[in-house]
C-alpha cells in the first residue's frame, strides 16, 4: 500500500501539474484581460481597471449621444405560441355578435365578396395582432381605422376567437398549377426566405397567417405596401426586408399562387 | 475474459445500426444541395435530415461506442467480471428509448433545430427528452467505470491500474463533467420553453452552457481512438508500446484541458469578453499536446514493431511493417486524417484566424475530418480486434477489411477536403441550397460535387463494413485467442500516484471550469433583459 499522499506540497507531480495550470492561466489572462484591450485607444479601455472589465464582458455605455427615436409607428404585441390558441365558446359568440359590424366587407361568413381578406379559419393569433396594430396607428387603413377605435382588447380577443372557430371555405379553386420559385425555394443570394417557411407548408411562424384563397389583390397590394414602407407593422422588418427584393413578376406569381390554392 | 458478450455487442450494434442510418442521411444531403441535384423544393426536409445525422452522430454512436468498448475494456483489462451488469442494460435500454424517441420527433418535422440545439430555435420537447435519456444512460456507464476500478483497486491494492483501463475512466470521467454543460442547458434554459412554460430565452447564456460541452464531447468520441491507438495498435502490429507513462499524461492532459476551452465555439459571439476568448484559445492550444504526444509515442512504437521485423535506416523501417493489417491501415489512414485535420483545427482555436472560416464550411470539413474520419475509422479497427471475442467467431474477410478502410479514408480525403476550400471561399454551413449559377457561387459548384462523391464511397464503404461483421457472426466457430492489450517497452511495476488515480486532475479541470466558466456563465445569470423571444419549430401548418 503506498504511502504517498498526492495533495502535499512535497508530490512534485501535484506542485508541477497545479502550478504550470495557475502560471499558463495568469500569463493569459494578463494578455487577454491587460495587454491586448491596452492597445486599444477608445475611452472605455483607459486605465487597467477599465481594460480589464471590457475583456471581460462587463456592459459598458458606449453610445454618448441619445438614440434618435423612429417616427414610424411600429407593432408593440407580443406573441407567444399559447396566445389565444382555444377560444372559449362565450369568447366566440361575443365575438360573433361584434362580428356582424365586419359583414361589409369581410362577408357574413369570413369570406370577402371585395377583395378584403377572407377571415374564416385565420389563426386567431393573426386577427389580433392585425387588430391591435390597427388600433395603435402601427398599420393604417382608411376603412379599418375607424371599425377599431371603440374596440376593447377583449372584444379584439372575441372577434379573433370567431373567425379562428369559423371552418375554412375551400370554395371554387380551378387547376392546380405548380409552386412558383418565390414560395417554395425564395432567393437565397437576394437574402429572400421562401414564402413557406413562415406562411405555412414548410413551416409556420407565429404571427404569420396562411395565405392559401386569399384575393390575389388583397396579397399583392399588401406586398407593394410592405415593399413601399407604406405598410410598416411586421414584427423585426421581416416582411419589409423580404418584399424590398423580390421583383414585380415574383410579387405577381405568389399572389396568384396563393390566390389560386385551397385553404 | 470477457463475460457480457451480448452487452458488448449490442451496444455495438445498435450504434451501427444508428450509424448506418445517419450515414446515409448524410450522403442525402451531400447529394441534395450539390448541383447534380435541383434545388430542394422543401428545404425544411433537408434540417430535418441534418438534425437527425448530426443527433445520431454525435449522441448516439460514439457514446454507445465508448460504452460498449468500456464495459469490454473492464472485463479484457482487469480480468474481472463486471460489476452492475443489470444497471448498464438499464443504461443501454435508456440510450435506446431515448434516441427513437428523439429521432421519431426529428422525422416528424417537430424538432429540425440541429443536434446542436440552435437556441432561440425550439422544438418539440420529447426531442430535448430523448437526449436527456441518452445522457442519463452514459452517465450510467461512467459511474459503472469509476465503481469497477473502485473494486478492482481495493483488490490490487497500490498496483499500476492497467492502462487501458486507466484511460477508459479517463474517458469517462470527462464525459460525465462535459455533459454537465448540455445538461445544464436543456433543463433550465430549454426544457421550460417547449414545455410551454417561458416564452422567451437567454440563448447567449444557454449557448455558453452548449460550449461547456461542445469540445470536450470530441475528445470524448476521440477516447476509444487513443486508447486504441495506445493499447491495441503496438500489439496488433507486433511492437510494444514505447511508454506506459506517456500514455497516462496524455490522457491526462485530454482530461484536464478538454473541457474548460469551449468559448472557442463563440468566439463570434457577442455575450462573452474577448478576454474569456483569448483565455480559452490558450488552453485550447494546449490540447494539442497530447496529441502530439501520442503521435510521437504511436509513431515510435511502430517503429519498435518495424525495427523488430528487420527494418533499417531512417525510413527502412516503414516499408517492412505489417501493412497486410487492417489495424496498420486503420492507424497510418487515421494519423494522416488527425494531421491535416488537426492542423485545420489549429486555425479554428485561434482567436484571429478564426474570423475568416467562422460559420463556413471549413469547419464541416475539419470535423467530419476529424471524427468521422480519424476516429470512426479507429471504430472501425476496434470492431474488427473485438468481433472475435464477442461472437467466438474468426472474421475471415480480410480483403473486404482492407478494401473497407481504404474506401472509407479515399471517400473522407474527397469528401473534406473539398469542403475545406469550399469554406475558404465563404460558403456558409448549414443551407439546403446554393444558387450556384451566380457568378459569384459558381466556382464552389465542383468543390460540393466532389463532396457528394465523396460521400457516395462513404456508403460503400459501410456497406462492406456491415458485410464484413455479419459475415462474421456466420464463421466458423472457434475459440478465440486469450484477448491481449499491448505491452509497453517498460512495463510499469510501481506508478506515482498522481499517474494512478484521477483525484488531482479532476480537480484541476473542476478548478479549470471555474476560471474560464465561472464569470460569464455568472454575468449572463445576473445580466437583465437578455432573453429573446423562442423561436418555435414545426409548428401549426
Amino acid at each position: 500500500m503506498t504511502t504517498e499522499r498526492l495533495f502535499s506540497l512535497r508530490n512534485r507531480w501535484f506542485v508541477l501539474s497545479v502550478g504550470s495550470t495557475i502560471s499558463v492561466a495568469v500569463v493569459a489572462a494578463l494578455i487577454g484581460f491587460v495587454w491586448l484591450p491596452s492597445v486599444q485607444t477608445d475611452a472605455q479601455f483607459t486605465g487597467i481597471w477599465n481594460a480589464i472589465c471590457s475583456a471581460a464582458g462587463v456592459p459598458q455605455k458606449w453610445l454618448s449621444s441619445t438614440p434618435v427615436t423612429s417616427r414610424v409607428k411600429t407593432s408593440d404585441v407580443v406573441l407567444t405560441p399559447s396566445t389565444l390558441v382555444n377560444g372559449d365558446a362565450l369568447s366566440i359568440g361575443r365575438g360573433a355578435t361584434l362580428a356582424l359590424r365586419c359583414t361589409m366587407c369581410h362577408g357574413p361568413q369570413g369570406l370577402s365578396q371585395a377583395n378584403s381578406p377572407n377571415l374564416a379559419g385565420q389563426y386567431a393569433a393573426v386577427i389580433y395582432k392585425q387588430l391591435r396594430d390597427f388600433q395603435s396607428g402601427a398599420r393604417t387603413n382608411p376603412v379599418m381605422a375607424p371599425m377599431v377605435t371603440a374596440l376593447s382588447d377583449q372584444d379584439m380577443r372575441d372577434l379573433a376567437a370567431y373567425y379562428a372557430y369559423l371552418p375554412r371555405v375551400t370554395g371554387y379553386h380551378p387547376a392546380s398549377r405548380p409552386v412558383p420559385d418565390i414560395v417554395a425555394v425564395g432567393s437565397p443570394m437576394r437574402n429572400i426566405a421562401p414564402c413557406a417557411s413562415c406562411h405555412g407548408a414548410a413551416d409556420r411562424t407565429i404571427g404569420a397567417p396562411w395565405l392559401e384563397g386569399e384575393p390575389a389583390i388583397y396579397i399583392r397590394a399588401q406586398l407593394q405596401a410592405f415593399a413601399s414602407g407604406d405598410r410598416h407593422n411586421d414584427t423585426s422588418e421581416q416582411m419589409r426586408n423580404v418584399v424590398r427584393q423580390m421583383t414585380p413578376a415574383e410579387i405577381d406569381a405568389a399572389a396568384q399562387y396563393y390566390a389560386s390554392q385551397r385553404p | 475474459m470477457l463475460n457480457n458478450r451480448r452487452l458488448v455487442l449490442a451496444h455495438f450494434w445498435f450504434a451501427f445500426a444508428t450509424f448506418g442510418v445517419a450515414l446515409l442521411l448524410g450522403a442525402w444531403q451531400m447529394y441534395v444541395r450539390s448541383p447534380l441535384h435541383a434545388w430542394l423544393r422543401q428545404p425544411e426536409l433537408y434540417y430535418r435530415s441534418v438534425t437527425a445525422h448530426g443527433s445520431v452522430m454525435g449522441y448516439v454512436f460514439p457514446t454507445l461506442i465508448a460504452m460498449g468498448f468500456g464495459y469490454a475494456i473492464t472485463e479484457l483489462s482487469l480480468g474481472q467480471a463486471l460489476r452492475g451488469r443489470r444497471w448498464a442494460w438499464a443504461g443501454w435500454w435508456l440510450i435506446v428509448v431515448g434516441s427513437l424517441m428523439a429521432m421519431v420527433t426529428v422525422a416528424l418535422g417537430k424538432a429540425s433545430v440541429l443536434y446542436t440545439f440552435y437556441p432561440p430555435m425550439i422544438g418539440s420537447p420529447f426531442y430535448y427528452l430523448g437526449v436527456v435519456l441518452v445522457v442519463v444512460g452514459s452517465w450510467i456507464w461512467v459511474a459503472l467505470m469509476s465503481i469497477n476500478l473502485r473494486v478492482w483497486k481495493r483488490a490490487n491494492p497500490g498496483k499500476p491500474v492497467p492502462l487501458p483501463m486507466f484511460a477508459n475512466v479517463a474517458g469517462s470521467y470527462l464525459w460525465g463533467w462535459t455533459a454537465v454543460g448540455a445538461a445544464l442547458e436543456i433543463l433550465f434554459q430549454i426544457l421550460p420553453v417547449a414545455l410551454g412554460l417561458k416564452s422567451t430565452i437567454d440563448s447567449g447564456l444557454a449557448r455558453v452552457f452548449f460550449s461547456w460541452t461542445l469540445h470536450a464531447i470530441v475528445y470524448f468520441w476521440l477516447m476509444p481512438a487513443y486508447i486504441a491507438y495506445y493499447t491495441l495498435v503496438p500489439r496488433a502490429v507486433g511492437g510494444r508500446l514505447y511508454s506506459d507513462g506517456m500514455a497516462r499524461i496524455s490522457f491526462i492532459l485530454f482530461l484536464v484541458v478538454a473541457m474548460p476551452i469551449g468559448i472557442h465555439h463563440l468566439f463570434a459571439d457577442p455575450q462573452v469578453g474577448s478576454g474569456f476568448k483569448f483565455l480559452q484559445s490558450v488552453f485550447t492550444a494546449l490540447v494539442s499536446v497530447p496529441t502530439l504526444l501520442t503521435v510521437f509515442t504511436i509513431c515510435a512504437s511502430v517503429e519498435i514493431a518495424g525495427r523488430l521485423r528487420g527494418g533499417r535506416g531512417a525510413f527502412g523501417w516503414l516499408r517492412v511493417l505489417p501493412w497486410h493489417e487492417p489495424m496498420m491501415l486503420a492507424v497510418a489512414f487515421s494519423f494522416v486524417m488527425l494531421g491535416f485535420g488537426g492542423a485545420g483545427g489549429l486555425i479554428n482555436m485561434s482567436y484571429q484566424l478564426d474570423s475568416t472560416i467562422h460559420n463556413t464550411q471549413w469547419i464541416t470539413g475539419h470535423f467530419h475530418l476529424i471524427f468521422g474520419g480519424a476516429i470512426v475509422i479507429m471504430y472501425f479497427a476496434i470492431a474488427y480486434e473485438l468481433w472475435p471475442q464477442l461472437t467466438g467467431r474468426a472474421l475471415t474477410s480480410v480483403r473486404l477489411m482492407k478494401w473497407q478502410l481504404w474506401l472509407w479514408f479515399v471517400g473522407m480525403i474527397v469528401t473534406t477536403f473539398p469542403w475545406h476550400y469550399a469554406g475558404i471561399l465563404g460558403m456558409p454551413r448549414r443551407m439546403a441550397y446554393f444558387d450556384f449559377s451566380n457568378p459569384a457561387l459558381a466556382p464552389e459548384a465542383i468543390t460540393v460535387t466532389m463532396s457528394a462523391v465523396g460521400g457516395l464511397i462513404l456508403v460503400l464503404s459501410a456497406v462492406l463494413f456491415f458485410m464484413v461483421l455479419v459475415r462474421g457472426h456466420r464463421g466458423a466457430a472457434v475459440t478465440p485467442a486469450q484477448f491481449e492489450f499491448a505491452t509497453a517497452v517498460h512495463p510499469p511495476a510501481t506508478l506515482p500516484v498522481a499517474l494512478n488515480s484521477f483525484g488531482l486532475w479532476i480537480a484541476l479541470m473542476v478548478g479549470l471550469t471555474v476560471v474560464n466558466y465561472g464569470y460569464p456563465i455568472a454575468q449572463l445569470l445576473v445580466l437583465k433583459e437578455t432573453s429573446v423571444p423562442a423561436v418555435w419549430m414545426g409548428g401549426q401548418r
